[in-house]
């Protein structure tokens, strides 16, 4: 049976809940509505009001008290409803999510997973189509997971739960209705393996979360030309899997990154530093990026001109190609 | 009529704080507050007092001798956190500000271990599960949430235990602190809020952080009760504590208190208050001191001599020479700890970067010998 990427997370919690009774979700919405994605659809009609709970709407407050819930040895899933409202807990997971476990030589342990819907192309109005990743990316002691299918999604949200480490798991909202025919229970490659999704000769296209599926869709519009691209899903964005990166450079001496957060100081700027500095002389041509431009994310009916798509990553393999 | 059929009035905090010791030592009954320490406990609460005073100069000390990068001085509000930290249970909770050495010292925190966060050797030092003490937190008002998710935890799992958080004045105006309050207000979460309202953050007063006609106040509009209590009047500021820590106890929520008190030193040793505040000002706080109250007290009850006076000054003193030892010409801690406790699962990234400190050390351009 057909699963879609929400799905497939929804049945992560359940059955992270299920095996660990430590572990709650809590956040604006999540229980009775069962989120506004129904990402949390019946987890507390299952596990009760205790495990599975809504919050007052306060979002600094939900992660410095999964903090506090944490250091008591739970295991709190919370969840920040939007991407652009993930801002008011910024301090709380820079300053003591991240912070804490190394402040206190490891004696605290902060096993929190923040569950964050992110990125654009559903027409939403302002604030709820941000690509964040940069800033949790930036942040030592945060790992950053985003999965960019059903399966991955459920088998790195179980995953995200039972590591110790803090997790920023962001959630491609546009993929949310993403379909697999996944067998749910699955168990896929460690988080911090990045994953070849279509092997090629010609340009490694490395991408994750949203564009996983739009790096596969160029992928695909890119063969009818006659070119063959490797698209790599990084899947984890810290820590980064730069052997995986330098491995697929090496055997197509080019490189295109894509991502919908925009160019200047994002994780494109981030790969493209780490294949010059180990794969210098396997490179053909400069390594590129798709990405989204320097502006704040436009208004929704501009937001088709502002997405990478595939004509923006075909241009930049044709450009790549030209060296 | 209240949504929730609180009565507002039974949450309002009385304008009259709390007293029970006059600056002279004498000693007002309050049946709300009725005295029930013996006189060992009493002439504790004072000694706690006398060595936090002695380990607090220390510090400031040390620092003016290049051995502390910065200190922030308690002196003055030793009652604030004697008291309410002694009115806890052993498996109670404390989430400091950094400014805590006086509850830090009730929890029995090792105090040169503390000191390190000034030092600059590492962020922090003790076990906060072996103390129940939190990290000192720097960030203004954060850890109020911190206590209120493991109060929250502490409710869920059954566990009859309270957890205290400190803050300032200052504090009442951040975000975080009321976040907090709201949370613990609708979660019926064991925790309080002790507010040492020391008069200043860093040089601002009072009148220029709120225009709440307390800041006990501020509770109401959570559902808590506010509470005030005389800050330099340690029977008041335990008895206070006690009485919100027994009702968060039997299950009837978290309460705010607000503890008036005055920071007799600078906000820190990099601080200068002589641009922002008056000799009088200070001699007239000088009047309130806390310490000298309680020895008053003790006195006018037969429970001070000279045995005592040298046994605590003793004690003190050992306390203060010991954190000297500890902190004077510490070494600089080991560069590659640096990578240790980031993760508990690190790869990759992570020990690339440690392979390339220790290759700078191994190759002598770490400065090893700056410990």
């Amino acid at each position: 049976m057909a699963v879609t990427l929400a799905q497939a997370i929804n049945r992560a919690l359940h059955d992270a809940m299920e095996a660990d009774d430590r572990v709650l979700v809590f956040g604006e919405d999540v229980g009775k509505l069962g989120g506004v994605f129904r990402v949390t659809d019946k987890l507390q009609d299952t596990y009760g009001e205790d495990r599975c709970f809504d919050t007052p709407l306060a979002e600094s407050g939900i992660i410095g008290t999964a903090i506090g819930l944490a250091m008591y040895g739970y295991r709190p899933v919370p969840e920040m409803q939007f991407d652009g409202f993930s801002y008011p807990a910024f301090e709380q997971i820079v300053s003591h999510l991240a912070k804490m476990p190394n402040r206190s030589r490891g004696t605290v342990r902060l096993p929190v997973t923040i569950r964050i819907p992110y990125g654009g192309g559903i027409g939403a109005v302002e604030h709820h189509s941000e690509s964040p990743e940069t800033y949790w990316a930036h942040t030592a002691g945060l790992k950053v997971f985003t999965p960019g299918t059903p399966d991955d999604a459920y088998s790195m949200m179980r995953e995200a739960i039972e590591l110790d480490d803090p997790v920023i798991f962001l959630e491609p909202k546009r993929r949310y209705w993403m379909k697999s025919d996944a067998q749910l229970p699955v168990q896929t490659q460690p988080a911090r393996q990045a994953v070849v999704r279509r092997e090629g000769t010609d340009v490694s296209v490395f991408c994750y979360g949203p564009m996983v599926r739009t790096a596969l869709e160029a992928a695909e519009a890119a063969a009818d030309e006659g070119w063959s691209l490797e698209v790599v899903d990084l899947r984890s964005l810290s820590p980064l899997d730069t052997a995986a990166m330098v491995a697929s450079v090496q055997r197509t001496g080019r490189a295109i990154v894509v991502h919908e957060a925009a160019m200047s100081l994002g994780m494109g700027a981030e790969v493209a530093a780490r294949i010059q500095e180990r794969a210098f002389y396997h490179l053909e041509a400069p390594v590129l990026r798709a990405t989204g431009f320097d502006t704040p994310y436009p208004p929704a009916k501009l937001e088709e001109y502002w997405l990478p798509d595939v004509d923006r990553i075909l241009d930049l393999v044709e450009r790549s190609l030209s060296y | 009529m209240a949504h929730n059929a609180i009565d507002p009035q039974a949450l309002l905090p009385p304008m009259e704080p709390v007293h029970l010791l006059d600056p002279d030592g004498t000693y007002h009954e309050d049946p709300d507050h009725p005295l029930e320490l013996e006189d060992d406990q009493l002439r504790e609460l004072y000694r706690f007092m006398v060595v936090t005073r002695k380990v607090d100069r220390e510090a400031i000390n040390l620092q003016r001798q290049g051995q502390l990068g910065v200190y922030a001085s308690c002196l003055g509000q030793e009652a604030a956190q004697v008291g309410s930290a002694y009115a806890l249970g052993e498996d109670d909770w404390i989430f400091p500000s950094y400014r805590e050495l006086g509850a830090a010292l009730v929890r029995d925190v090792d105090a040169a271990g503390l000191l390190h966060l000034y030092r600059g050797t590492w962020l922090s030092d003790h076990d906060p599960y072996k103390h129940h003490f939190g990290l000192m937190a720097i960030p203004i008002g954060t850890q109020a949430l911190h206590a209120t998710g493991f109060a929250m935890g502490a409710k869920l799992d059954g566990n009859p235990i309270v957890a205290v958080t400190y803050f300032g004045d200052g504090g009442t105006s951040e975000g975080d602190p009321h976040e907090a309050m709201t949370f613990a207000g609708v979660m019926k979460s064991p925790v309080i809020f002790f507010v040492q309202n020391n008069q200043y953050a860093i040089s601002v007063p009072l009148e220029k952080q709120t225009a709440a006609p307390t800041l006990a106040h501020k509770a109401v509009g959570y559902g808590l009760p506010g509470y005030r209590c005389d800050g330099n009047d340690v029977l008041a500021t335990y008895a206070v504590t006690k009485r919100a820590v027994e009702r968060a106890r039997r299950g009837d929520g978290a309460a705010f208190i607000e503890a008036l008190t005055y920071r007799m030193e600078a906000h820190t040793t990099s601080d200068d208050p002589s641009r922002y505040r008056t000799q009088e000002e200070l001699d007239e706080a000088a009047k309130t001191d806390p310490i000298a109250r309680m020895r008053n007290f003790l006195t006018k009850r037969d429970l001070y001599d000279d045995a005592l006076e040298e046994s605590i000054d003793q004690q003190a003193k050992e306390t203060a020479a010991y954190v000297r030892a500890g902190i004077y010409d510490a070494p600089h801690g080991d560069p590659m700890e640096l990578f240790e406790h980031v993760y508990v699962d690190a790869t990759g990234h992570h020990e690339d970067h440690a392979a390339l400190l220790r290759a700078e050390l191994d190759s002598g351009g770490g400065d090893e010998e700056a410990g």
